[in-house]
């Protein structure tokens, strides 16, 4: 048995050289949830819906939808996605010549070089101006000055959601108690003047049991790399398989139906022993397992891949799947407990952990999934990833005592993808894994 | 001539103060009483009282121009300077009169640093205290109390020293007293720039990063006595308001050639904890929950505070106004986050005042300064030549 792949031909605006890219049902599935809201989002002045703006870390998806007319956008989803398609280079000068400094996040130049620049997104169509803005603010900094910024952009009122950071690897009761003081004194109430509804906390529940179920097939998913060979790539293709669980849709009944059927195909991946699927076809005999930390490229992000995939080289976890939640660690959104569990899952999005517990993930990865490399790609405009990652990329060498490698590249800005500069490290990189195996036997 | 032998004398002890990177100063402290503790704390601000009322010296860590040997394997390029001289001062033994270190909520830099901390000196107390970014009213109160006591209960242990409410009123009056005199300086710098020198007035500051706080209270008195007594001469330059440098610090010679260029810094945002809070504590009453009060109500408004309602830049402005500045240098550390994001807002809001500006960035260890002279000092005449128009 062996999983069904759709050929697809690239999008006219989404000029990928060469070949078609090859996508499984489940990206299909993908691809028309989000063509579905951004149409939503496009036609929500005359459908009477709000829009909410907020971050993926942190999102508390389900108690925007339990309203029914608010939409949510994600600014660094929209700054990614035209990333991958190109267009993220001149709205980083634009916003450089507003004056912002070219060291600070180019998410947030993206973002307001696209307002700039009339707000059309990356599927082509105006996104609209935030009713509200829901600060989110989880695990980066950069994000209380984003929509500071936004605010000032759009006029819009803000909703802060401050979640303190797991400093000491741990979460107390006034934590948690803060949080949800937060979501009902000030999300919520600010949530229902924008939705002209009250708050239904039964509609939130349903969302939640079905964010559950969508986060268990998740789950397994991300799991199935513990196989050897790995079916699934779980960096670059778990960008895919994060999607609509990190973003509009967790809580909604088609991302239980996308995760229902995503699993299902990685299933028969696996009983079928194949590899993961990259854009060129399904993967060769798999080389290298590699845990990598940090984001992905956007502006390169198919020749990044690329450089794995040509060598065999399959990620097998990544803590960028978990920027938007760790539910690997046994984290399930929980309906008896709807504010907590809003709570508890803004705590444990993975750059609200600190160093000791990143590092204590990282190798546990390494160990559970029988990697044989640790990469870290160091994102210039990320410092919630990036500061101190050369001393995880220590810590996790010594202890796993696996070979280490570090690659630098950018989220959004494509002067800082050095193609061959990366290419010839991570050739390096195969290289000395090689070595260490040699020495093992 | 006796008050200038005094102010002299001012001088060079903060000068040797501010040169004193391997904490002589407090390894001095420490050995006046056996089981004396100090906790190092990162900018911008911690509540220090918390530490004085169990007998703990907070020693405030602020980076230093030094050569970098070893600091720099630990951060990427792009990673502002602050975190590669601590480290360096760390590893080199610099800091090892420390019995810890509070890093204080500010980016994400000096967030991750707490970490690295935790897992480089295991044995030593390390604190990533995260102030509260809702200033929604009622919101924040319990969770910053509890964090607080947290902390007290922290300082307790390891200095062995039960905080008493009495103590730490008492802790609360010396700090409330630091901030007045730190304020009445302030004023007297902008009132008379002339006569109060941003260099000197800086030292000063730094030295409060390694006295007692008696001690630096008394430096302080001290240093406004010697300094009505001097006569200098003012001199035809430009008033301007610093901003953006209020966690990595500029290295001293950048400020000697701004003021020599032609600027009177009239206000600025070094050594920013000394008074960010812009009110006093209450001396009555609970005094952890009147700590955490007064930061929710009156914590000064920085680019590493989330500003709620009010409008961004409001701050600078009015600060600008009621210190007469002619103009504003934003001067903000490179790859600092919240200064780099802050400025287009709040160069924006200077603008629509009709107030002009320049800016630039330095790091710590910026050891050329003829640009930014050329700069700033054309930025002066500019303002003396046009700021009228």
């Amino acid at each position: 048995m062996s999983a069904q792949v759709t050929r697809i031909k690239p999008e006219a605006d989404q000029p990928l050289p060469g070949n078609e890219v090859q996508k499984e049902r489940s990206m299909v599935l993908q691809k028309e949830m989000i063509a579905s809201h951004y149409k939503a989002l496009a036609a929500s002045a005359e459908t009477g819906c709000k829009v909410v703006y907020t971050f993926v870390p942190g999102n508390l998806n389900e108690l925007i939808g339990s309203f029914d007319n608010l939409l949510p956008v994600h600014p660094e989803i929209n700054a990614l996605q035209n990333a991958m398609r190109k267009r993220t280079g001149k709205m980083v000068l634009e916003a450089e010549k507003l004056g912002h400094s070219e060291d600070v996040c180019a998410y947030v130049k993206a973002d307001i070089g696209m307002a700039r620049s009339g707000n059309i997104g990356p599927s082509g169509t105006r996104i609209p101006d935030p009713h509200l803005l829901l600060l989110s603010y989880t695990g980066c900094f950069t994000f209380l000055k984003w929509f500071e910024l936004l605010r000032e952009e759009y006029n819009a009122p803000v909703a802060m959601l401050h979640t303190p950071y797991q400093g000491d690897g741990i979460v107390t009761d006034s934590m948690r108690a803060y949080m949800v003081r937060q979501i009902k004194e000030e999300v919520i109430p600010k949530l229902e003047k924008v939705s002209g509804r009250k708050f239904d906390i039964d509609k939130l529940r349903e969302m939640l049991a079905r964010s559950r179920q969508a986060e268990d097939d998740l789950v397994a998913v991300l799991e199935s790399a513990k196989n050897v060979p790995s079916p699934i790539d779980a960096y670059f293709g778990a960008v895919y398989y994060i999607g609509p669980i990190f973003s509009a849709f967790r809580g909604t009944e088609a991302a239980v139906e996308y995760y229902r059927e995503l699993r299902k195909e990685v299933e028969a991946r696996l009983a079928a022993g194949q590899g993961p699927v990259t854009p060129e076809g399904e993967m060769g005999p798999e080389r290298y397992r590699l845990v990598v930390e940090g984001p992905p490229n956007w502006t390169s992000f198919r020749d990044f891949w690329k450089m794995f995939y040509d060598e065999g080289a399959v990620v097998v976890a990544s803590s960028y799947a978990k920027v938007g939640g760790l539910y690997d660690q046994g984290f399930r959104h929980d309906p008896e407990h709807p504010l907590e569990s809003l709570a508890d899952y803004c705590f444990g999005c993975y750059t609200n952990l600190n160093l000791p517990s990143r590092v204590a993930l990282l190798s546990k990865y390494v160990r559970e999934y029988q990697a044989d490399g640790f990469l870290i790609n160091s994102i210039k405009s990320c410092n919630s990833f990036s500061a101190g990652q050369l001393l995880i990329l220590r810590e996790v060498e010594q202890r796993t005592g696996i070979a280490g490698g570090f690659v630098e590249s950018d989220l959004v800005d494509p002067r800082y993808f050095s193609g061959a500069n990366i290419k010839t490290r991570m050739e390096s990189y195969f290289q000395m894994i090689e070595q260490k195996r040699k020495g093992a036997a | 001539m006796k008050k200038n032998k005094a102010l002299e004398k001012i001088q060079q002890r903060c000068q040797a103060l501010y040169e004193d990177l391997n904490l002589a100063t407090v390894r001095a402290w420490k050995a006046e009483a056996p089981g004396r503790k100090a906790i190092g704390f990162m900018p911008v601000y911690i509540p220090r009282e918390i530490l004085h009322a169990a007998g703990i010296l907070p020693v405030g860590l602020m980076g230093a121009d030094i050569e970098i040997i070893r600091g720099d394997a630990y951060f990427q390029s792009y990673i502002c300077h602050i975190p590669r001289s601590t480290i360096e001062m760390a590893v080199n033994g610099s800091l090892d009169a420390l019995d810890g270190v509070i890093f204080p909520s500010i980016c994400d830099v000096i967030r991750n640093l707490s970490g690295m901390w935790k897992m480089m000196f295991p044995d030593k107390y390390s604190k990533y205290l995260d102030l509260p970014q809702n200033f929604t009213p009622g919101l924040a109160g319990e969770y910053y109390i509890a964090e607080l006591r947290t902390l007290a209960a922290d300082m307790e242990r390891l200095s062995g020293h039960r905080i008493t409410d009495d103590a730490l009123r008492e802790s609360i009056r010396l700090y409330n007293r630091n901030r007045e005199l730190v304020l009445e300086l302030y004023d007297l710098r902008a009132e008379k720039p002339w006569q109060v020198r941003t260099v000197e007035l800086y030292l000063l500051l730094r030295a409060g990063n390694l006295l007692p706080v008696e001690e630096h209270n008394a430096m302080l008195e001290a240093y406004r006595e010697a300094i009505e007594g001097e006569e200098r001469q003012a001199l035809d330059n430009s008033r301007i308001v610093l901003t953006g440098a209020f966690c990595e610090q500029p290295p001293l010679g950048l400020i000697h050639t701004i003021e020599r260029s032609g600027c009177y810094i009239v206000d600025d945002d070094f050594v920013l904890g000394s008074r960010f809070l812009t009110a006093p504590i209450p001396e009555e009453g609970d005094p952890v929950a009147n700590i955490a009060q007064t930061f929710l109500d009156h914590a000064m408004e920085t680019p590493f505070v989330y500003i709620a309602e009010k409008e961004k830049g409001e701050a600078l402005v009015r600060q600008c106004r009621r210190r007469r500045g002619e103009g504003v240098i934003f001067s903000a550390a490179s790859f600092c986050d919240p200064a780099l994001l802050d400025q287009p807002m709040v160069s924006a809001a200077v603008e629509r005042e009709g107030i002009p500006y320049t800016e630039f960035k330095y790091a710590e260890n910026t050891g050329q300064f003829q640009v930014i002279k050329e700069q700033t000092g054309t930025f002066s005449d500019s303002i003396k030549l046009w700021g009228n128009e």
